[in-house]
Formats: structure tokens, C-alpha cells, sequence
């Protein structure tokens, strides 16, 4: 089988050690793998670490335990204990990622955010405007807001912004987080287009929406995360 | 892909748990490397060993220079380590009346080191010095005039010109945002990020402010009492910090 991205047995635990030491385990023992042009759907309830599992497969939280691997640049690679180095790497070509909230930074347009992953992997410049033209264009962000920089945008504004960037460039694996969750019905079925053509194109992704639409039109499987109880250190 | 610099033990101690200790780390080219902490941590005593400006007492600074060969920074010669700091290496200070000569002109400044490697053509000296003051967003027409003319934000672009014209391929920087306002500080931000990945340089910023550290570093390592206590990917050190240290830092910022 041609896996792009596996879990064997991913825990992630949070030791607050400025709330007198309590530890919460929101991961246990995560268990999944993924095929290329394959969408996975987190399922389960509000608080029981859907978020959290994507941003430990993501780099951004450290997990417990286990491993996470993920097919980068012809090679399995282990994300568990990986060099920033190398997670970073991972992030410029194979992982994409978006929440629902833009990181936006001061004085930088929107146009520039969007093509800014292009950049990254060496798009010439004016093929990467057009191409942030486009998808900015499609998602329903006027014009005359491309060379305004997103922070007084709102908040389904944002949430475009940040989709347009993702779908930049393509990812074999993308992680999505709530995709749709501020915009209207128009503009999730841009959303839903555009995921429909990335998982044509041979991208795998991993999905939380708590929209039932969302989810029908990108489900091929569902892994149930369950609520891990938290116990306290001594 | 070998390190541009690599770091071993590195230590310096003023008294116990006073300047820094057993550092390790590498650095490659386009790679931006922040170091967090509180006053008193040690993180300015690093800098200053990891610029070869202040010697350690034990462990090794090792630069590998732009035709490949590994220098230990304080085996090499004064000399040696003098022309590095004014050719492959750049400092920029806090304040950048410490960086800059304030009796000279900008244009004096931007072609200090060029003119220290030997370049004496006027016409080629001023034609940098107003590239650079372009590249910096200060306008061009202000190449005659002193420092002392410009805002503290100028002044910092300036210092920022002066260290970039001679193509480094190592940059220091402590606090670059420090002395600023905010409006100015984000404005110097988007500058040197740009800068960062356009001539792809590797950099070493000592900064107390964490969103700085988010915007422009790529790793982090959180000193405390002279140690490194906890190093990772930027965002993970910040999103998810480990030591009991790191999540009081991260959780003491005030949220505008």
C-alpha cells in the first residue's frame, strides 16, 4: 500500500506545571493510516482533541508518544521527536495546515500573505499573483481588499484568506481545521470545489468540520477520537 | 548540508548561574535562530560569545566561511576574526548609536566596509549607499545628512543598511526592535523578514519580545539562570512549551 501519512499508537499529554502540575491526556493511542487522494474525518465530541491531533501531526504541539510518520520527498519520515530542521521541511512541501484563524502580520496585503507559500518553494513572482489573483477572485474577496493588509478584515474574510493561501501550491497531506466554519453557503462550495479537485489530484487530507455538509462532501473515512478522562499528578 | 555555525559547551560565567552555560547548537544558512529569556538570563553574554566578541572560557565557536573552511573562532587570529566581523558577519545593536558613527554621514556609514575592503571608487560607493537606503525604506535624498537627523526607527534601518552592504552571510542581532515604537517596529519587522529570505541569511536575534521571536525566528531556545532550559520550532516552543519556565514565560504575556 502506498500510505502517505501513519500513526501507531500517538498520545499527547499536557503537563501544566504552573497549575500545580496537572496533566491532561487528550491523545491516547491514535491509530490510523492514510492513502494518497484519501479524506479522513475526525469525529467526535467538543474537547476531546480533534485540534490537538492535528497540530501534533503538524509539529506545532510535541506528542507524547508513539509515532507519526509521513511519506516526504519519496522517504517515510518520523514526525515524533524530528529535528525543527526537518519539520520545517515537511511544512514547506508535504503538510499543509489551516485553522480557522489568519496570523496575521502588520503591513503585510493580503495578496502578499496568499502567495507567499508559492514563494516559499521558489514560484516565480508574477506567476504566483496570478495564481492568488485567481483563488482570491474565486473565494468572493473583492478587489479593491488585495492590497490591504487582512488584520481589520472580518472574520470570514480571514478564513479565506487563509484558504486561498493553502490552495497555493498542493500538499499530500493537508490538515484542515473547521475549512468552512465562518462562511456562507457560496462560499463553502468554493471551499468544497477546491478541496474535491486537490483530492483528484492525489492530496490526502485530515478534516474537522462540525458542518454536516462539509463533512458529507469530503468524508471517504472517519476515525472517532474518544474523550480521555484527565487525572491529576500527585 | 553542513552547519554555517556550530556551537559546543559554550561558556562564559560572571558568577553562578551568571552569563551562559553549556550551549549547544547549529546554525544553517537561512535559518533564524531566537533566543528568549528575562533579564539576567544570559542571553546577551551569548551573543556577545557567539560574535567573538567576548571569548568563553570553555567550548568552541565554529564558522565555516564562504570558500568552505571550518574556523574556530577563538583559535583564529585577532585579525582573522576582525575581517569576519566586518565582511561575513554583521552586529546590529540595540541601540543603533552604538552601531552607527553619528559624525558621518549615512552615505559614510552604508560605505564603511567597503571602503574597508578596499573599495575607493566614489561613484560606486555612493550608487550603494543609495541602493541600500532604498532596500531599507529611507529616502535616498538623505544619503548627506548625519544620523543624529534621522527618528530612532531610521537610525535602526540605517545600522541595518550599514551591515547588510557587504553581503553577510551571519547576522547578530540583540533587541533590534527594542528602543522602538510599535508602529515603527512592525514596519523594521516585515523589512527584515524580507530581507532574511531574500538574501538568505542566517540569523541569531536576542529578543524578551515573543511575538517578535514568532515573526521572525524559525527556532527557539528559552535561557533562564545561564541554561538553555528548552529549544524547538518556533511555534511549538510558544504553542506547547515543555519546561516549567518556558510555559510561566508564555503564559505571562498580556494578550492586546
Amino acid at each position: 500500500m502506498n500510505t502517505i501519512m501513519e500513526a501507531r499508537g500517538l498520545s499527547k499529554t499536557f503537563t501544566l506545571h504552573q497549575q500545580h502540575g496537572v496533566v491532561l491526556h487528550v491523545l491516547n493511542d491514535i491509530d490510523f493510516s492514510l492513502s494518497p487522494g484519501e479524506c479522513l474525518i475526525l469525529a467526535g465530541p467538543s474537547g476531546a482533541g480533534k485540534s490537538t491531533l492535528l497540530r501534533t501531526l503538524y509539529g506545532n504541539y510535541v506528542p507524547s508518544a508513539g509515532s507519526a510518520c509521513v511519506r516526504h520527498e519519496g522517504r517515510m519520515v518520523e514526525l515524533v521527536g524530528a529535528e525543527p530542521r526537518v519539520v520545517l521541511a515537511l511544512r514547506r512541501s508535504t503538510i499543509g495546515y489551516v485553522s480557522q484563524f489568519l496570523r496575521v502580520i502588520p503591513r503585510v496585503s493580503c495578496l502578499n500573505v496568499v502567495m507567499e507559500p508559492a514563494l516559499a518553494r521558489g514560484m516565480d513572482r508574477d506567476q504566483a499573483r496570478e495564481r492568488a489573483q485567481h483563488l482570491l477572485a474565486r473565494l468572493g474577496i473583492a478587489e479593491r481588499l488585495w492590497d490591504l493588509a487582512p488584520g481589520t478584515f472580518s472574520g470570514g474574510e480571514q478564513q479565506r484568506v487563509n484558504i486561498a493561501r493553502c490552495f497555493m501550491v498542493t500538499w499530500p497531506v493537508l490538515l484542515l481545521d473547521e475549512p468552512t466554519a465562518s462562511l456562507d453557503a457560496a462560499n463553502r462550495e468554493v471551499v468544497l470545489e477546491l478541496v474535491a479537485e486537490a483530492k483528484a489530484g492525489g492530496g490526502a487530507m485530515i478534516a474537522i468540520s462540525h458542518d454536516e455538509r462539509t463533512r458529507d462532501a469530503m468524508a471517504d473515512r472517519y476515525l472517532e477520537i474518544s474523550t480521555v478522562e484527565a487525572s491529576h499528578a500527585a | 548540508m553542513t552547519a554555517i555555525l556550530s556551537v559546543r559547551g559554550v561558556t562564559h560565567l560572571y558568577g553562578a548561574d551568571k552569563g551562559c552555560q553549556d550551549v549547544n547548537f547549529d546554525l544553517h544558512a537561512g535559518e533564524v535562530l531566537g533566543i528568549v529569556g528575562e533579564s539576567g538570563s544570559g542571553k546577551s553574554t551569548l551573543l556577545g560569545v557567539l560574535s567573538g566578541r567576548l571569548a568563553p572560557s570553555c567550548g568552541s565557536v565554529v564558522y565555516r566561511d564562504s570558500q568552505g573552511e571550518a574556523i574556530d573562532i577563538y583559535q583564529a587570529s585577532e585579525a582573522r576574526r576582525r575581517n569576519l566581523l566586518r565582511t561575513e558577519w554583521g552586529f546590529v545593536e540595540q541601540n543603533p548609536r552604538d552601531g552607527l558613527r553619528m559624525n558621518v554621514s549615512a552615505g559614510a556609514n552604508i560605505g564603511e566596509r567597503q571602503m574597508a575592503q578596499g573599495l575607493r571608487h566614489y561613484g560606486r560607493l555612493r550608487e550603494a549607499g543609495l541602493k541600500w537606503l532604498r532596500q531599507v525604506e529611507i529616502d535616498p535624498a538623505r544619503i548627506d545628512d548625519l544620523p543624529g537627523t534621522f527618528s530612532g526607527g531610521m537610525q535602526q534601518r540605517l545600522q541595518i543598511a550599514r551591515n547588510l552592504v557587504s553581503s553577510p552571510r551571519l547576522l547578530f542581532m540583540d533587541e533590534p526592535t527594542g528602543g522602538l515604537d510599535v508602529s515603527v517596529q512592525a514596519s523594521l519587522l516585515d523589512l527584515l523578514r524580507g530581507l532574511v529570505r531574500e538574501l538568505q541569511l542566517a540569523v541569531v536575534i536576542v529578543t524578551h519580545d515573543l511575538a517578535v521571536a514568532r515573526l521572525l525566528a524559525d527556532r527557539l531556545m528559552v535561557m533562564r539562570r545561564s541554561r538553555v532550559v528548552e529549544a524547538g520550532l518556533t511555534d511549538q516552543v510558544l504553542d506547547d512549551p515543555q519546561h516549567a519556565y518556558s510555559q510561566l514565560l508564555v503564559s505571562s504575556v498580556l494578550q492586546p
